[in-house]
This record gives C-alpha cells, sequence and structure tokens, in this order.
C-alpha cells in the first residue's frame, strides 16, 4: 500500500485526532484537529514541540533526540496555561516523528477547560465511556450516600427512642434518667455508683475498637452478675456506668458490692491471643429519709466520690462527702 | 427482586406531576405498605403490577400512555438531568443514539451492576425507518422506551416519528420514523458540565 503524505495526514486527523507530526529538527508541521483545538488561536505548526510542550518524559536532556532515535512512551505538559498534562507515543518516521497524544488523567480537567465533545474523540478512544462511567458511578454513589444518610438518620430515631445500650445491652442513660426520676419522685431509699473503667482508652487506642467492644460486653456482664435482679446497671457513656441499688443505702454492703466489683473487673479478659486489663473506680451517693437529692444533685454528688476515688489512686471506691464539695471538680 | 432504581422513578414521576399526597392515596390504595421507594434497595416484582394499576385507576388513564409519559418525565424534567446525560453519552446525534440503544442494558449494568434492564435491538428496515425490539423481561420497559425516545428526539433537536407497534413472541416492538436529524436546535449537551 502506498500512501501518499496528503492523505496519510488527513487519516491520521481521523483515526488519532491529537497526533503531531515532528520533522528532524524537531519542528511541529501537523498536528490533529482536537489538539489543535487545545489552543485555537494558536496554530501549531511551524513551532517546535519543546517550545509548545514541556518533555517530562523522557527526560529533557536528550528527550527530542531518543523520540527521533526509537519508539518513546511521552509524557509531556503544555508551557503555557492551561498547563495540559498529556501522555503519548512516539514512533520515529522519516528523520522525524509521529506522535500521539492522549489526556490520561488529566482527562476531566481537559473536557471542561477545553469544551470537548465527543466528536472531538474518535470511537476507538474509550474517553467517552470514562465519562460516561464518571457520571453514573457518581449519581449511583449520591444515591447510596442519600440511603446511608436516611438508614443512620433511622437509626439515630431509634436509638433515641431505646432504652437499651445497644452494645452491651444494659439500660442506657435514658432509661437510667427514667428510673432516677422515678425512684426521686417517690421518695425512695436508694443508692447510686457511678463507675468508670480505668485503662480502657489504653486497650481501645492499643488493641482496636472490636478489643474496647469486647471489653465492655463483658464488663456488663460481671456487674449484671454482680447485682440483684431489680437494680439497675447503666452504659451512661464510652467506658461511664451508673448502678442504682433500690432500697440499699448500709455503706458496709456497698463497699462490699465496691469491692467485689472492682476485684471481678480486674480479672484479666483473654481476647485473641491477649489478655486485656481493665480496672474501675467508683463512687458511691445514696438518697433517701431526710436527704433526698433531685437527680442531678445526686449524680453530680456521686461524681464527686468517682473523682475523690481517681484521686485516690483508682481501682478503688469512694463514698461521697459533703467537704467534696469544695473541691469542686476538675475542669 | 426488582430494582429500586424502577420503584424511585414511578415514584418520583407520580409525586412531581400529581403532588406527594396524592402519590401517597395511590401507594395506600395499592396496598404496597410503603410510599417511600428507595433506589438502592430491592423490591417485590409482584409491587410493580399492582402499583401501576393503581396509578392507572387514579389518573383515569390507560396504562400505555402512563408509562410513556413516565419515559418522557426521565428524559425532560429538570429534576431528571443526570439521566438525560446519561443517556446523551449514547451518541453525538440521534441517529448515533438509536444504534447505541443496543447496548443500552450493559451501560445500565456498567452504572449500576444489579440493574437488569431488557434486551434491546435496533433494526433499521429502511432509510430512516426503524424497529426496536423490546426483549422481554420488564413489563411495560417498551412502552416507557416510547416516551425516552420522544423526549431524547426533541433532546437532540431531531424530528422523528414514533409508535408502539405491537407485542409479539419475542417481544415488543416500537417504529421509528426519523424524519429529520437537526431540525431543530435541540438541548446543549457539554460533557465536562457535571466535572468537578
Amino acid at each position: 500500500m502506498n500512501i501518499n503524505c496528503e492523505n496519510f495526514g488527513a487519516m491520521l486527523d481521523r483515526l488519532c485526532p491529537m497526533h503531531v507530526l515532528i520533522d528532524s529538527d524537531g519542528g511541529i508541521f501537523r498536528v490533529g484537529p482536537t489538539l489543535q483545538k487545545l489552543r485555537p488561536d494558536q496554530p501549531m505548526p511551524g513551532r517546535r514541540l519543546l517550545d509548545q510542550f514541556d518533555l517530562t518524559r523522557p527526560r529533557p536532556a536528550g528527550g527530542l533526540g531518543a523520540l527521533l532515535a526509537v519508539p518513546s512512551r511521552l509524557s509531556l505538559q503544555f508551557r503555557d496555561a492551561p498547563r495540559t498534562a498529556l501522555k503519548g507515543m512516539s514512533v520515529p518516521a522519516q528523520g522525524g516523528a509521529v506522535v500521539n497524544l492522549s489526556f490520561g488523567i488529566s482527562l476531566l480537567e481537559a473536557v471542561r477547560d477545553y469544551a470537548l465533545t465527543s466528536a472531538d474523540f474518535p470511537p476507538t478512544d474509550l474517553t467517552i465511556e470514562m465519562l460516561y462511567l464518571i457520571e453514573a458511578k457518581s449519581a449511583a454513589m449520591e444515591a447510596s450516600r442519600l440511603l446511608n444518610q436516611r438508614l443512620q438518620g433511622a437509626m439515630v430515631a431509634a436509638e433515641e427512642q431505646a432504652f437499651t445500650d445497644t452494645l452491651t445491652g444494659l439500660k442506657n442513660r435514658r432509661a437510667m434518667d427514667h428510673i432516677l426520676t422515678r425512684l426521686t419522685d417517690a421518695g425512695a431509699t436508694f443508692s447510686l455508683m457511678q463507675l468508670d473503667l480505668d485503662c480502657f482508652k489504653a486497650v481501645n487506642d492499643t488493641m482496636g475498637h472490636a478489643a474496647g467492644d469486647h471489653v465492655l460486653q463483658r464488663v456488663a456482664r460481671v456487674m449484671v452478675d454482680e447485682t440483684r435482679e431489680g437494680d439497675t446497671v447503666a452504659r451512661v457513656g464510652g467506658d461511664e456506668f451508673v448502678l442504682i441499688f433500690d432500697r440499699l443505702t448500709d455503706p458496709a454492703l456497698l463497699a462490699g458490692i465496691a469491692q467485689r466489683l472492682i476485684q471481678r473487673l480486674e480479672q484479666p479478659i483473654p481476647f485473641a491471643a491477649h489478655q486485656l486489663r481493665v480496672s474501675a473506680s467508683i463512687g458511691i451517693a445514696t438518697a433517701g429519709g431526710r436527704d433526698a437529692p433531685e437527680p442531678a444533685k445526686l449524680l453530680h454528688r456521686a461524681d464527686l466520690a468517682l473523682y475523690a476515688a481517681k484521686r485516690g489512686g483508682r481501682a478503688c471506691h469512694r463514698f461521697y462527702a459533703p467537704d467534696m464539695e469544695d473541691d469542686g471538680m476538675p475542669g | 427482586m426488582m430494582h429500586g432504581l424502577i420503584f424511585t422513578a414511578i415514584q418520583s414521576f407520580f409525586a412531581t406531576t400529581h403532588g406527594r399526597r396524592r402519590w401517597q392515596a395511590v401507594t395506600s390504595a395499592a396496598g404496597v405498605g410503603m410510599s417511600d421507594y428507595e433506589a438502592m434497595l430491592t423490591y417485590d416484582d409482584d409491587q410493580l403490577g399492582v402499583l401501576l394499576t393503581a396509578i392507572c385507576d387514579d389518573l383515569r388513564l390507560p396504562r400505555q400512555e402512563v408509562l410513556e409519559d413516565l419515559g418522557t418525565y426521565l428524559v425532560s424534567h429538570p429534576q431528571m438531568e443526570s439521566l438525560r446525560r446519561l443517556l446523551r453519552f449514547g451518541g453525538e446525534t440521534y441517529l448515533d443514539f438509536l444504534h447505541s440503544l443496543d447496548d443500552l442494558p450493559d451501560r445500565a449494568r456498567l452504572a449500576v451492576s444489579d440493574l437488569d434492564l431488557p434486551p434491546l435491538e435496533l433494526r433499521e428496515v429502511d432509510d430512516g425507518l426503524f424497529s426496536l425490539t423490546c426483549r422481554p423481561g420488564l413489563p411495560g420497559f417498551a412502552s416507557v422506551m416510547v416516551g425516552v425516545l420522544r423526549a431524547m428526539a426533541d433532546d437532540y433537536g431531531a424530528l422523528a416519528i414514533l409508535e408502539y407497534r405491537d407485542r409479539q413472541p419475542g417481544g415488543e416492538v416500537i417504529s421509528i420514523a426519523l424524519v429529520e436529524s437537526a431540525f431543530s436546535r435541540g438541548r446543549d449537551f457539554d460533557l465536562g458540565a457535571r466535572v468537578l
């Protein structure tokens, strides 16, 4: 087959609309219509390839020589703005070279910057399919995102309605507030323990959330074991628990329960190949008879006692005492 | 199970055109037990039939007409711009677009892997005269396609006459007469419009 130069150029325009033909000096003598469309006011023929583009691969030192000598993969970039990056292949021909270019990953910006249409790409080029895919996937992703958002909303709403902490099966803060209000309103005699796990954060941080969750579930079981049926065990924060003992204010009994709780919580918890260790600090406040504080006040007292236990070296319990009020709470 | 996108298309069409309250009344009359479909979930095949029956009863229109309107809505309503754009990727001209219909189910699957649309086959019967066969699989799909193709002709600025022809054992047939490719200016399609 004999192809004369003009025919060959016209053929390239159709097949590779982003081609460049260069002569042995690196001068451009023909470009494809799509490539020229990127610089409509600057006819590329007559300019030198390296005046139009920065050659980033092969590296400028001897870059042009290389692409005139052997088939080469190219990376280049317009010298002027927008500095669109292009990639391509050059093949030496008749002293010069035939270079075919493509947008590569800069495609999205290029389509926007130069208002390209599907007519600018031959059907063998997957550019249009890629743009289609990006839009289609973005739309599908958006639909999924919206669904997730709605499900998340529904879950939050359901959790707000619930009285149960989903991870541990214990009562949650909402349930605890209800029970506390009910006991206070009835003028009941009861006591309240505020229990914080010691060293839990370390387990969570070093061993991961799965280990942390495992600890919380195990700890919850211990607390349920160590309390009576009618008592309340609630998880009110990440590693914070409240235990309510109805009709029980005897300090000796409460001290015994607190010590036993701490002792059992300190037993190592097997997880995968590890033994996880936590402990607990407990603050205790009681209500009943002439001293019947509001729920918030009672919780505050238990908190003060808990703080005293933590200051006392953790892994211990303290009863609320009026002089704790003077020390204030940490900020 | 049927893809949620099919149901959300119907819901969006009806609720946008006739109001949300009326949509709730229709779903309640259909007894489907919900009024909000999720695009990314799937639903019982049977729901489609009862839902369409309830819609046609409510609008007092034949099913084919309702489905054609649905197809038109899917392409021409501003809320459905993203679908119109995806269809416009099918080709530079309406003729290219018609030839891309054979790939439509594959294109849909590329976007949403579990969305199963029936195969489509375009045949050029005569110069400018085509027949499109919609294989069975999704009841009413051919009628929806009549609306889609009509609206896409407007979109491309082409003048075409579309007609639902008949139901044959191998599927339903639509006839398309392309009178003029560049009849009006059509709507713009900027490839990079959705690009970030």
